[in-house]
């Protein structure tokens, strides 16, 4: 019972990291109908540009909280500059390319963005600097950090935030508008390249905050961290049903919560065979399951006429 | 003669390498109301996306309230009071009734403004009031008609251009459409009306061109249009 508290736990928290980044996947699939596989590695980025940040700042002796505050703010705008400029240069010029050809650019992006990194911060891990005293709390035999809690609960502010941007505000109202029909959209006076930016800074902003939970939950950064992870959140949106927010939101959770029951249970249906290590299976095996038997997702409705 | 709104010359537009409008010229003044009729698949709906900037013309001059239209995208031509209510109505059906004419009045920042044009709107449709918080996709065709046309209107545009508003309308329905239309050209907005229905946009029309295969062959009074034998014989079944 303890393991199985412990593993809901740790699962809700992965899970809201998942659903933040499963958002800028989804965000982008809705308005282009396209797949930004680079966005995985927009997380990394996010990740490696706070930890250098953090690093040179405590160096200083500049006080925790104002570094980290810096930090994310840095790694905000950095990423964003950084989802403006790969739509702008690898997505843009192929618009009315075939469906195939910005997927391999994308493809291609990410790849560049992961040897960059490698260039700049090097092959080693980097551990992520202790902040706060991250105290432990036992929940009914279970146990939660700080830095868990933290993660969790910000995450949740942030996607009821983006929730509300989208159906409250004029902005959202444009991207629903462009995501349905571009040309009445246009016909409405929107801007619609000027909205297609601002869904990708948008949703890289969410990547870089994603990109520092997630090394602060594991206390580490390398510059491969980005692709798996970036599949797994991928493998969220689609759970979820692609293009569809709730859906993003409600995936990541989901996979979070599989992949950690079945990292804490996978010893015992086994036999032992496999143990905690092989939790990335899981993720897998959801896509593959969900793309087999419901492959508009669980909250999706359309999704043949823009594969 | 007032003064001209907007002025089409020599238009020529293709797909591909096949050109839907040969070279046409148009034009509308201020507060007029122009028909532009044809048979199905003559140009009429290729001109307007063209004239909203949602085509590129291959040749020819559009000249709006005094400026070339030829370098402005459709966004900036929306901004400058050009609104298409387009074939198909093209109403953002995961949305509300509300946030459709809140997209129409997505170029305007007069909050105010935007309160009382709402209310107007709903004083035009009254069953768009009733339904404001319904799901676009979800009305009858005429409701969605509606919608597009009261969307268009919450832009203020100075050039209303309606392709095809009857289409696939109940009688009864297509007569309230009408009857918004004159309302809206008495209050001196410029309009293009489109229509397969020759007589009922003759009607209403001050003018009208005939369109055929790409080309305009037939110009002239509404009332001159209704009474010639050429357009009796091919578009009102006489
Ligand atoms: N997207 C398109 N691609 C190729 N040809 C088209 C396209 N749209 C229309 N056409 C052709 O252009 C001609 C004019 O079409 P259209 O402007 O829709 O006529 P109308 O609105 O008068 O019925 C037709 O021959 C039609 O087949
Ligand atoms: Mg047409």
């Amino acid at each position: 019972m303890e393991i199985f508290l412990q593993q809901i736990i740790n699962g809700l928290v992965q899970g809201s990291v998942y659903a933040l980044v499963a958002l800028g996947y989804t965000m982008v699939y809705g308005i282009l109908g396209l797949i930004n596989f680079a966005h995985g590695e927009v997380v990394m980025i996010g990740a490696m540009l706070a930890l250098s940040s953090l690093t040179v700042l405590l160096g200083l002796s500049v006080p925790p909280l104002l570094a980290l505050l810096f930090s994310i703010i840095l790694a905000m705008a950095g990423c964003m500059a950084l989802g403006y400029t790969i739509e702008r240069i690898a997505y843009r010029p192929l618009r009315h390319a075939p469906r195939l050809a910005p997927l391999i650019t994308a493809i291609g992006v990410s790849i560049v963005l992961q040897n960059l990194a490698m260039m700049i911060w090097g092959r080693e891990y980097h551990s992520f600097p202790q902040l706060i005293v991250n105290a432990t709390h036992s929940l009914g035999g279970a146990v939660i950090n700080d830095i868990q809690i933290i993660i969790f609960i910000l995450a949740l502010l942030i996607m009821a935030g983006l929730m509300a941007v989208v159906h409250r505000t004029r902005l959202g109202r444009a991207m629903r508008a462009v995501a349905e029909n571009q040309h009445a959209a246009q016909l409405m006076g929107v801007d619609i390249n000027r909205v297609i930016s601002l869904t990708f800074m948008l949703g890289s902003a969410l990547a870089a905050i994603a990109g520092l939970m997630v090394s602060a939950n594991y206390g580490l950064a390398h510059y491969y961290m980005g692709f798996v992870l970036g599949l797994k959140a991928f493998t969220a949106a689609v759970l979820g049903g692609i293009g569809n927010l709730r859906g993003a939101m409600l995936g990541g959770l989901l996979l979070g919560l599989i992949e950690s029951l079945g990292a804490g249970y996978i010893g015992d249906i086994t036999g032992g065979f496999f143990g905690s290590n092989y939790q990335d299976v899981f993720a897998f095996l959801v896509l593959i399951v969900v793309l087999v038997f419901r492959p508009s997702g669980l909250l999706g409705e359309r999704l043949a006429e823009r594969a | 003669m007032t003064d001209t709104l907007l002025e089409v010359c020599g238009l020529e537009i293709s797909y591909g390498g096949i050109r839907a409008v040969k070279g046409i010229d148009l034009h509308i003044a201020s507060g007029e109301l122009v028909a532009l009729i044809g048979s199905n698949g003559a140009g009429k709906t290729t001109t307007l996306k063209a004239l909203a900037g949602l085509l590129h013309p291959a040749r020819g001059k559009i000249q709006y309230a005094n400026r070339s239209l030829i370098n402005v995208v459709a966004h900036q031509r929306a901004a400058m009071g050009i609104a298409l209510v387009p074939e198909g109505r093209g109403v953002f059906a995961r949305m509300t009734v509300l946030e459709n004419l809140l997209m129409g009045a997505y170029i305007r920042d007069d909050k105010s403004g935007i309160a009382i044009d709402l209310a107007r709107m709903y004083e035009l449709f009254p069953r768009l009031a009733e339904r404001k918080d319904q799901l676009a996709g979800t009305l009858s065709g005429g409701e969605q008609q509606m919608v597009a046309m009261a969307r268009a209107l919450m832009g203020r545009p100075r050039l209303l251009m309606l392709d095809e508003p009857s289409m696939g309308l109940a009688p009864l329905m297509v007569q309230k459409i009408f009857e918004v239309i004159r309302d809206i050209a008495a209050l001196g907005m410029s309009i293009l009306l489109v229509e397969q229905n020759a007589k009922l946009a003759l009607q209403v029309a001050q003018r009208g061109y005939v369109m055929e295969s790409g080309e305009i062959t037939l110009s002239g009074a509404a009332t001159e249009l209704l009474g010639s034998a050429a357009v009796q014989r091919a578009y009102l079944g006489a």
